[in-house]
């Protein structure tokens, strides 16, 4: 059986692209799995997913999960089980920027309802949608632990707190204005790890 | 020294740093451990400091140290949980991002006791920033001869790596933690065999949390018994306490344990009373997982004793009248705040925490937040209040984590506590559906004017 049938789903279909990490990143890849032990190349997963969704699309397409399974020596399902069980995997074509906003106790209790509804109503979709122009997905999450300067949200895990509906005006302006340049608004995960 | 420990240092410039931690006595503590110590003389210090878990069960550090199977061959690990994700905390946080190196002394103190060679830092990736951070200040201590091979020129080598997780607060559980860092999904498993025997990689190993970890340090450079001289009973040393909610100063402060909640919440160098001159309704003083406490028994004890920042004083009075002090996490809710509409976020985000493994969890945490669902929204019956007492009792205890038992306690004790703004929302659908929330504001407000059902709980 071809495992594009495995999973009856209209996500896990098996679009036949070939994908590959960049030269310099499939080095620092092989760096990550060396972290752990022999025969535990598995624990690698979560990182190197990470890195895959952020260099290879910006979502986890079942090609991309397919040839992060073939690096680490998996098979297919056990990345597929995993990157259906974590809420930072998408298994959707994103936006350029993921805007996911907490809704979690604090950040209710410190306006985050109201900043949802503003961006709502600002990028005329609702959470889980994504602008027509691809440029926002909008979100909601659970506790970003931020819970001090709430309410808060992240753009591609960079956090804006303190939030007020005039910050988050400006925070659409300067992410439209970065994206013309095809602008990150933070360091990818290859780079955070030395 | 104003009951500083950890943060102590937290305000030099540059002390993220190597060179200015290392100028402000920064691995001292390393050395005194490695090169005065023998690996059992560090164990006994941290376990004469009394210093108990700070993730949330309070268990003595010193205790789980000694359960560590120290018969087997298997290599050990040291796993440093900084899936920091209960609502309302966020003090791990705040210590790796001002002093990640801190947290490394404690690290290479610790696993110098247990004998581990390899040690993870699993922290939670929606903190990938700090992921940065922390790679950054391995590697300085790396350069500096902290890490590595022949630590100090003594027999002991260490080598510590970050793992990020993908957002899964289960993650947070230590066995959920061993299987996320296997790279599966995040499903606690059944203890025994606890990770003292059976850990990662089916090796002995020890999971501590990140304040834990960081106290460390400061225990051999102070030695465990003046630690425990600080704070109170068996509540030894400081506390992180992450305050946030309806506050004038929300933030992390570190207090010695002992501090009386009503100072904590009213004085000025700590959360600066109630924002915008409002009155304290409730509090929920240990992450959003602990039984939230209205404003009289979070100051005062039934007994009307006063309420200190400790684990036994707000334990004082179990599940009738007390709470935990958990994480931490100090939530304050001013007396706008609707108990109802708090309880229904809190119980979404359980449902959506669970990891699916066991029903009572995975099916309970859903009914409570449907039946909480049409409670808020005006649709609720009578009966659907003591529904959600009987559910709630049906999930706890009744799962392989604790996560059961977090998603019971904020439902049990909203109703325990605030049983008449439930039936108020009852009562009054129309005014429930009409009100922009928050504005049922005062007591007087709450008053039923006709009982009713039999309900003889207010």
């Amino acid at each position: 059986m071809e495992h594009n049938n495995i999973i009856n789903h209209p996500q896990f279909v098996k679009e036949g692209k070939q994908v590959s990490f960049k030269p310099e990143t499939l080095k620092k890849v092989q760096d990550l799995m060396k972290r752990y032990p022999e025969g535990r190349q598995k624990s690698a997963l979560l990182p190197v997913l990470h890195i895959a969704q952020e260099e290879l699309g910006g979502y986890l397409s079942v090609d991309v999960m397919d040839y992060v399974a073939s690096l680490l020596g998996l098979q297919p399902i056990e990345v597929y089980e995993v990157a259906t069980f974590y809420s930072m995997f998408y298994l959707d074509k994103m936006g350029k920027y993921v805007i996911e906003v907490c809704q979690t106790g604090p950040c209710a209790l410190s306006g985050g309802e109201q900043i949802l509804a503003h961006l709502q109503e600002m990028l005329e979709i609702m959470p889980g949608e994504t602008t027509s122009d691809g440029i926002f997905t909008l979100k909601t999450v659970e506790c970003l632990g931020s819970c001090g300067t709430a309410p808060v949200l992240q753009v591609n895990t960079d956090f804006h707190e303190k939030l007020t509906p005039g910050k988050v005006d400006k925070l659409l302006e300067d992410l439209r204005e970065y994206a013309k340049h095809d602008k990150s608004d933070d360091s990818t995960w290859v780079e955070k790890f030395c | 020294m104003g009951g500083k420990v950890l943060l102590a240092n937290v305000d030099i410039p540059g002390i993220r740093g190597f060179d200015t931690y290392r100028a402000h006595g920064g691995y001292i503590a390393v050395e005194k451990a490695l090169r005065e110590m023998t690996a059992t003389e560090v164990s006994l210090e941290v376990h004469k400091s009394g210093l108990r878990g700070r993730g949330g069960a309070g268990f003595p550090t010193g205790l789980k140290w000694s359960f560590l199977d120290r018969k087997s061959d298997k290599p050990r690990y040291l796993v440093c949980n900084a899936d920091e994700s209960e609502p309302g905390t966020f003090k791990d946080r705040y210590l790796m991002h001002h002093l990640p190196h801190l947290l490394l002394e404690g690290l290479i103190i610790s696993s110098y006791a247990l004998g581990v060679e390899t040690c993870y830092i699993y922290i939670r990736g929606e903190f990938k920033y700090l992921v940065g951070v922390l790679e950054k200040a391995i590697k300085e201590a790396y350069q500096h001869g902290f890490l590595g091979e022949r630590i100090l020129g003594t027999g002991f080598s260490l080598k510590i790596y970050v793992h990020p997780g993908a957002g899964a607060y289960i993650c947070g559980e230590e066995t959920a933690l061993l299987e996320s860092l296997e790279g599966k999904r995040g499903n606690p498993r059944i203890k025994p065999p606890f990770p003292a025997f059976k850990g990662l990689y089916g090796c002995p190993t020890v999971v501590n949390n990140v304040e834990t970890l960081a106290a460390v340090g400061p225990i051999i450079n102070m030695g465990g018994e003046a630690y425990a001289k600080i704070g109170r009973g068996r509540s030894t040393g400081t506390k992180l306490i992450s305050a946030c909610g309806h506050i004038n100063n929300p933030g992390v402060y570190e207090i010695e344990m002992g501090l009386p909640v009503e100072d904590f919440i009213y004085a000025p160098r700590y959360c600066g009373g109630i924002a915008n001159d409002k009155l304290l309704k409730a509090v929920i003083p240990g992450g959003s997982s602990v039984p939230i406490l209205p404003a009289d028994l979070i100051l005062n004890t039934a007994q009307g004793e006063q309420r200190l920042m400790t684990f036994e004083s707000l334990a004082e009075g179990d599940f009738e009248s007390g709470t935990m002090l958990g994480s931490g996490g100090f939530i304050v809710l001013d007396e706008d705040a609707c108990i109802v509409r708090n309880t229904l976020n809190l119980t979404r985000f359980y449902r959506h925490e669970s990891c699916g493994q066991c029903s009572p969890c995975r099916e309970g945490t859903g009914w409570m937040e449907k039946v909480l669902h049409r409670i808020e929204h005006g649709e609720g019956k009578m009966s659907d209040i003591d529904l959600l007492v009987r559910v709630a009792k049906n999930i706890e205890g009744n799962t392989i984590c604790p996560l059961g038992d977090a998603a019971a306690w904020p439902v049990a004790s909203a109703i325990r506590h605030f049983r008449r703004e439930f039936v108020y929302h009852v009562k009054f659908p129309e005014v429930v559906k009409n009100i922009d929330h928050g504005a049922i504001q005062s007591d007087t407000e709450l008053l039923i004017p006709d009982s009713g059902t039999g309900i003889k709980y207010w």
